[in-house]
């Protein structure tokens, strides 16, 4: 789809820009290359250390070769380190820097307990994602790590979650994962793939829009059922079990109960998108039937519903790396286009059309993994918000008592979603749950609302900037 | 007490000197805090509420489980901070009451 120029987010002023972009993974990293590009020097706010992202994190030291931490993706991830290192030398780039507030044409930022404001004309939201994790009996104890935290303690730290490992879940992560933790010395005990074979024969069609990435997914599997690690298929985790640290999983395979002994759980349903920054701008959100979020409205170049803010990779819906770079790209495209600066429109094209057969793709993937939802057997003592240990039966008692059907209520009540993480952890299971208890769609009872400060920053901090 | 996390190689970078709670904790250039911690321990803080151990989460400075403080009550995101050399580290400070 060419870009929409009548878009009200056109301005020519004239004035320099000020183009900021929050996230340094594949879809940020690609923006700032693209303004480069066209003489545009952008703002880079990133998290970490280094470029990168999540999936392709560089530690602080390289403990491994580039191609024993990214697999089959190593050529990827050498691109865009390449493109994040042309990136610190030429943009203004603040690594180890946290957004924990955005407002209407400026970002309030700390690094290091430093506070700052940063204003911008162009704003692109890179954030990205973490793991969806649905909430089951001894989540919390010592060795449970999501999937993707299990993935970064390789990758950015050469070190295993644990000697004996059980992965379970679902989503592309769980094979990839555990194939690397397999291939680095770590004793799988077994793969628990939440989806069943037949949504992933059914998947297959749309799989095949991108055959080679397939092959990557099937080869993981082959690998490590060659090397005798079991695979189970609807298979669910009932619970982690053990004194103070995990020593055991409990889990329900082809209906039975079984209990397979290891000293760590990675576990993940999905990815989630960080959408915080894009709720306080007050961008228009639409609930993502296959997603089961609510993901800011975009349009096809990356426009948010809020004029001068743009949006790009997983942080604005789950499409995963590829997809990511593309967004990334062309949503630069859209800002510099905005702005009035020529921009090439085959190229526009040509991105649109790799959106559209990648985006294919991943909807297989989403069929593949189907998302499971709040049908799995919560009980009342499972804690559901990890920071407030709020446990299922605070929850339903709430849902009971005060006929409630909307996630902000059960927040202001039961404190679920109130604590440090902002519900990044619990707000996909309490919603699971609020929903099925009562019986309606997961659409039907909202969203958690984000406050400043998205992460937590020391008040002290805070001093020096009052005005 | 068995460490939590392992290494697949001990890294060829320079030792650190750090201490935990007041014993001496070893660690490498490079690491995180969480790495240092759990590499030699088996949990990073107690809860308030249930006094239950945690020891991270998501790795990814999103979940908020890890924090851990500073002898100066500096409180530091163990899974997105770098171990230091003289970092003096304690999981709670002296007199933090539980809620129950």
């Amino acid at each position: 789809m060419p870009l929409n120029l009548s878009h009200p987010h056109r301005s020519t002023t004239g004035a320099a820009p000020h183009m900021v972009i929050v996230g340094a993974g594949p879809a940020g990293v690609r923006a700032a290359q693209t303004l480069l590009r066209h003489g545009v020097r952008p703002a880079v706010i990133d998290e970490a250390a280094l470029p990168g992202g999540q999936i392709y994190r560089q530690g602080a030291v390289a403990r491994a070769s580039v191609r024993a931490r990214y697999g089959f993706d190593w050529r990827r991830a050498q691109a865009i380190h390449a493109a994040g290192a042309d990136l610190v030398a030429r943009a203004d780039y603040r690594a180890g820097t946290v957004v924990w507030n955005a407002a209407p044409g400026h970002l309030d930022l700390m690094r290091d307990g430093d506070a700052d404001e940063l204003p911008y004309t162009h704003l692109l939201l890179a954030t990205g994602a973490t793991d969806r994790v649905l909430p089951f009996a001894g989540w919390t104890l010592p060795g449970v790590f999501s999937l993707g935290g299990a993935q970064i303690a390789l990758k950015g730290q050469h070190c295993l979650i644990g000697p004996r490992i059980v992965f379970a879940g679902s989503g592309p992560l769980l094979y990839l994962v555990a194939y690397q933790y397999a291939r680095a010395g770590g004793q799988v005990q077994a793969v628990l793939d939440r989806s069943s074979l037949a949504s992933q024969a059914g998947a297959l069609p749309a799989l095949m829009n991108q055959p080679g990435t397939l092959a990557k997914g099937l080869y993981y599997l082959g690998w490590l059922r060659a090397h005798g690690v079991p695979v189970y298929r609807a298979a669910q985790v009932e619970a982690a079990l053990g004194a103070g640290r995990v020593e055991s999983v409990r889990a329900l395979i082809d209906g039975a109960p079984r209990e397979i002994a290891c000293d760590a759980l990675a576990v993940g349903h999905g990815l989630r998108a960080e959408t915080q920054l894009a709720d306080l701008l007050d961008c228009a959100f639409d609930f993502d039937a296959a997603q089961r979020a609510w993901l800011p409205r975009r349009d096809a170049d990356g426009r948010s519903s809020v004029a001068g803010v743009y949006l790009a990779g997983d942080g604005a819906g789950i499409g995963g790396a590829v997809l990511a770079e593309l967004a990334g790209e062309r949503a630069a495209l859209a800002m510099l286009a905005d702005h009035g600066v020529p921009v090439d429109m085959a190229r526009v094209r040509a991105l649109a059309r790799r959106q559209t057969r990648w985006a294919r793709f991943r909807r297989g993937l989403d069929r593949a993994f189907e998302l499971p939802s709040g049908e799995t057997p919560c009980d009342d003592e499972v804690i559901v918000c990890r920071c407030e240990e709020i446990r299922a039966s605070a929850v339903r008692a709430a849902a009971r008592e005060y006929v409630l059907d909307d996630l902000n209520r059960l927040k202001a009540l039961t404190r679920v979603g109130m604590g440090l993480c902002q519900g990044r952890m619990c707000q996909a299971g309490a919603a699971e749950l609020l929903a099925s208890y009562r019986n309606v769609p997961l659409s039907q009872i909202g969203r958690l609302r984000s406050q400043a400060p998205v992460k937590p920053v020391a008040l002290g901090s805070l001093g020096g900037t009052q005005s | 007490m068995k460490p939590l996390i392992r290494r697949v190689h001990t890294p060829a970078a320079p030792l650190l000197r750090l201490t935990w709670n007041g014993q001496p904790l070893q660690a490498y250039t490079g690491d995180t805090v969480l790495t240092a911690l759990l590499t030699a321990g088996d949990h990073l803080r107690l809860t308030l509420g249930d006094g239950a151990p945690r020891a991270g989460f998501c790795l990814m400075g999103a979940c908020q489980d890890c924090w851990v403080q500073t002898e100066g009550g500096q409180r530091l995101r163990a899974c997105t901070t770098l171990a230091e050399d003289g970092m003096i580290l304690v999981s709670a400070q002296p007199g933090a009451l539980a809620c129950r």
